[in-house]
């Protein structure tokens, strides 16, 4: 077959028109593409609670040992299915470490015996600055719009990045089926489990936010942990951090985190 | 061209056979149901049968991004109806038997979604 540069061009040219033609023709139509599939629409719920930025300021003065903490712990277990593992592979949503592990940042040198001797209790920091959405390659965690660092476990992909970027070990993976290790049904039947392979941690509760209740481990509380809004300046939690001293968690890195201790 | 009728006729079956498919898709198959079992208490889904029927999978994708993602999770269907954005707490209510319904169509069309190694099936106990 002989084919003059010529022709050769002519068919090229009409061939990549004839291909891209189709894209571009749909990518032209209004509201084709990324546009809802659903014919209904969306929106908040009647009872749903609202915040510029969701915080939380834990009273550690009213807590003593790891064993007072542990009601809260239970609590939030029981609300979203996280299973206890006995070993190095257990999965952690809130969890209480001591002073050392807390704050090793150590800002005072010499605290009282009695701060020093206290156990404080751990979990996500729902960061300002969130080192684990940035690295998330399928962005799999998120921030909300009321400052919630949330994961969607469908995008979940398993590498770990979020654990080596998160600098107060917030997250857990799941190296094992954690429904081998709860009960059958599950504690709360309302709330999915998660599976083998994907990475979870403490969600601030944006089920039960979503719903007007408070986070379950704050109801359990007794009102030594407080939950509000830190853009409202008359918020609980603003009053609150006025009121008395706070430390934070790792404070030098930047993440801006949204649990507070009053010490 | 050598071979020209070989080669003509070679290309010929080819396209013949690539396309049988789309074909076979257009000389125009009634629906023909699998025989699942819709839930027997409600008339109808959150939108019309035959919506749920092909898009249903897009629909529950939208509703875990804009629940997830936008927090918004009511759905106010195009009947004015309001649903709770859930797939365990709404969908599963109503479609109470994943066996008789979510499985008869999926086995036979060779799909296997991992919905409940996560979400929480109505009196499941292992």
């Amino acid at each position: 077959m002989n084919k003059s540069r010529r022709s050769f061009l002519k068919v090229a040219g009409l061939s990549v028109f004839a291909l891209t033609g189709g894209l571009a023709a749909r990518a032209a139509m209004p509201g084709a593409a990324g546009a809802g599939i659903a014919p209904g629409g969306y929106a908040k719920g009647e009872k749903a609670l609202r915040a510029g930025r969701w915080a939380m300021v834990i009273d550690t003065r009213k807590f003593a040992g790891p064993e007072d903490y542990e009601p809260l712990a239970e609590a939030c277990r029981a609300a979203h299915n996280v299973p206890r593992i006995p070993d190095a592979q257990n999965v952690k949503w809130f969890w209480a470490d001591s002073y050392e592990h807390c704050f090793p940042d150590d800002m005072n040198a010499y605290p009282d015996d009695k701060t020093r001797a206290r156990a404080y209790p751990l979990l996500c920091n729902h960061c300002a600055n969130p080192p684990c959405v940035r690295v998330c390659p399928t962005q799999a965690t998120y921030k909300t719009e009321d400052g919630i660092v949330a994961m969607d476990y469908h995008r979940c992909i398993g590498c770990r990045f979020c654990m080596a970027g998160c600098p107060y070990g917030a997250r857990s993976f799941n190296f094992k089926d954690p429904r081998k290790f709860l009960p059958s049904p599950p504690p709360n039947p309302d709330f999915p489990t998660r599976m083998i392979g994907v990475v979870e941690k403490c969600t601030f509760c944006a089920e039960r936010l979503a719903a007007g209740k408070m986070p379950a481990c704050v109801e359990a509380s007794d009102g030594r942990v407080l939950f509000g809004d830190l853009e409202d300046a008359g918020s609980n939690v603003r009053r609150a951090l006025a009121a008395d001293f706070s430390i934070r968690r790792k404070p030098s890195l930047g993440t801006q985190p949204g649990v507070y201790y009053l010490i | 061209m050598y071979n020209a009728k070989a080669v003509i006729a070679g290309i010929l079956v080819f396209a013949v056979l690539g396309t049988a498919p789309f074909w076979a898709g257009m000389t125009g198959k009634e629906y023909r149901s699998t025989g699942i079992i819709p839930p027997k208490d409600e008339k109808s889904c959150i939108e019309n049968a035959e919506f749920m029927r092909a898009e249903h999978m897009r629909l529950l994708n939208e509703w875990r991004d804009e629940a997830l993602r936008g927090e918004n999770r009511v759905y106010a269907a195009s009947g004015g109806k309001k649903w709770n954005i859930s797939l365990q707490n709404t969908c599963l209510k109503c479609h109470s038997n994943h066996e008789e319904f979510c499985d008869r169509c999926h086995t036979a069309n060779s799909v296997y979604p991992y919905c409940w190694t996560c979400h929480i099936l109505p009196g499941e106990s292992k």
